[in-house]
């Protein structure tokens, strides 16, 4: 069996690209899957943070690119899951280090050893990003239920068409469910009417996300999280498993204190 | 050494033109063709660094991966290639897509309006997707779109515009200053429109969206109404 290459892309910066991809990663990892996660963003290296596993780098993909180390080497095995890597980018250089044939190649030396290749592409539509695609057999596109993430994400999916990279399918990320419903966010309606594309999870706003991820521990390993609820949806659904979408509609009264009072709302 | 420089450069020729560089081929397979433009460019790296490159393709069919290829390449020795031209629709097509220029330069005054002239008032651009952000279509005649034309894309034309589908990016009709132009769309609820020389107030997203026709009234003012059956007057 050969792995598929999944790139999470979003057109805009801070949407959610890198948390995406280490709780996806992670989620597969748990569904006993062998992953291995590429830092597409060369210069601004930071899915290693979230992963937590910065301390263990000796190589990254530049290394293994221009011949310094073997690609095995520059393979960091996960604490928890050691059916899980993680490629980590060079701090140090920038994009221009890194070819589209060069991910390509990567990619074709990992697919008979793994399950799943998921890359980390960086913001923007520029050299990063095509590196990025280059290799993907499917693009999933992260976007926030805001006007300025959903054009960017709009000029992305057109790129995607351009380039031939068919079918993306469409992450929203960091929906609040309370905001929709008094009208003041955009809907997943409102976002999926205008992108047009496959909807594969929608994520709703949970702050425990973004503390998960400066520990280093994806939130998807918390069973009570219902972000992390989304993201382990999410993975089954790249496995092929159809699951069904969470019901998001805000919960109110005493259900909700509770949840507020346990710390998860 | 000097023989195969010869032959190089007997398939390929560069001059330097107002946009850069452009690249002409004699007639031979594209292999040959991209070889003898990457032989050129290596030997002469100094010279290529970061130049804006087009290339005239002839009648030579080129897919995606053909140019996608080639442009990568390029870019990795710091040189933009901004447009292909070619007689081929295919590669022309190609070179859309990949959001290429397919001309080189602006007509001249007189030049661009000989183009008007030679474009019948009937012709239309027939785009059979949705316009998406980023993209912007320009088109001497009339412009008919089957998708949505999406906020942050615009379309520009010198005859009418047709959307079968919702309207929120920008669309101009009549660009060249045709105030008998006009805009239809099943739900125009685009931030702006433009016929000729005028431009519309917002047009507020409708819950129930009809469709519209937008045009310049008798007033000399651009209004969009609701359209009815049988609303189809003869237009200029």
């Amino acid at each position: 069996m050969t792995a598929q290459v999944f790139t999470v892309t979003s057109g805009k910066g801070g949407v959610g690209k890198t948390t995406a991809v280490a709780n996806l990663a992670t989620a597969l990892a748990m569904d006993g899957k062998r992953v291995v996660c590429i830092d597409g963003d060369i210069g601004l290296r930071n899915l290693d943070v979230v992963m937590g596993l910065e301390n263990r780098i000796v190589y990254d993909i530049v290394d293994v690119i221009e011949g310094r180390c073997k690609l095995k080497q520059a393979m960091i095995r996960d604490k928890h899951y050691p059916e899980m890597h993680l490629i980590p980018a060079a701090q140090t250089r920038d994009k221009n280090a890194v070819s589209p044939s060069d991910m390509v190649r990567i990619c074709n030396d990992l697919k008979p050893d793994a399950d799943f290749i998921i890359i980390d592409s960086p913001a923007g539509i520029e050299r990063g990003f095509r590196n990025a695609i280059a290799a993907a057999d499917r693009v999933l596109v992260v976007t926030n239920p805001e006007v300025s993430a959903v054009r960017d994400a709009d000029r992305v999916v057109g790129i995607l068409e351009a380039e031939e990279k068919s079918n993306p399918a469409l992450i929203i990320n960091r929906l609040n469910p309370a905001l929709v419903k008094n009208n003041d966010m955009l809907s997943a309606e409102d976002v999926l009417d205008l992108l047009g594309i496959r909807l594969i999870g929608i994520v709703p706003e949970d702050e425990t996300v973004i503390i998960g991820s400066n520990r280093g521990t994806p939130i998807v390993t918390d069973v009570k999280s219902r972000a992390g609820m989304a993201f382990r949806n999410i993975a089954k659904r790249l496995q092929g498993d159809d699951v069904p979408f969470m019901d998001l509609a805000p919960q109110s009264g005493l259900w909700n204190a509770i949840q507020r009072l346990a710390g998860r709302k | 050494m000097n023989i195969i420089m010869d032959s190089t450069t007997a398939i390929v020729q560069i001059k330097g033109i107002r946009d850069g560089l452009l690249a002409t081929f004699a007639d031979s397979a594209w292999e040959d063709q991209r070889g003898a433009l990457m032989d050129q460019i290596t030997e002469r790296s100094a010279f290529f660094q970061g130049a804006r490159l087009a290339m005239d393709v002839g009648t030579q069919v080129l897919k995606v991966n053909d140019l996608v290829e080639l442009r990568d390449w390029l870019s990795e020795r710091n040189i933009t290639l901004w447009a292909v031209v070619s007689e081929s629709p295919t590669t022309e097509s190609t070179a859309q897509l990949l959001g290429l220029a397919t001309r080189i330069s602006k007509p001249r005054p007189e030049e661009a309006r000989h183009v008007l002239e030679t474009i019948p008032d009937d012709t239309a651009l027939f785009v059979a997707k949705t316009v998406r952000s980023g993209t912007r279509i320009e088109y001497p005649g009339h412009v008919v779109v089957f998708g949505d034309v999406n906020p942050g894309a615009e379309i520009i034309a010198d005859g009418n515009v047709i959307v079968w589908g919702r309207v929120r990016g920008v669309i101009h009709a009549g660009a060249k200053g045709n105030r008998e132009a006009f805009i239809c769309a099943l739900d125009l609820s685009a931030n702006q429109v433009r016929i000729a020389g005028e431009t519309s107030a917002m047009l507020k997203p409708q819950k129930d969206p009809r469709p519209e026709v937008a045009s310049i009234n008798k007033e000399g003012k651009l209004q969009a109404e609701l359209w009815h059956p049988g609303d189809n007057t003869p237009r200029k």
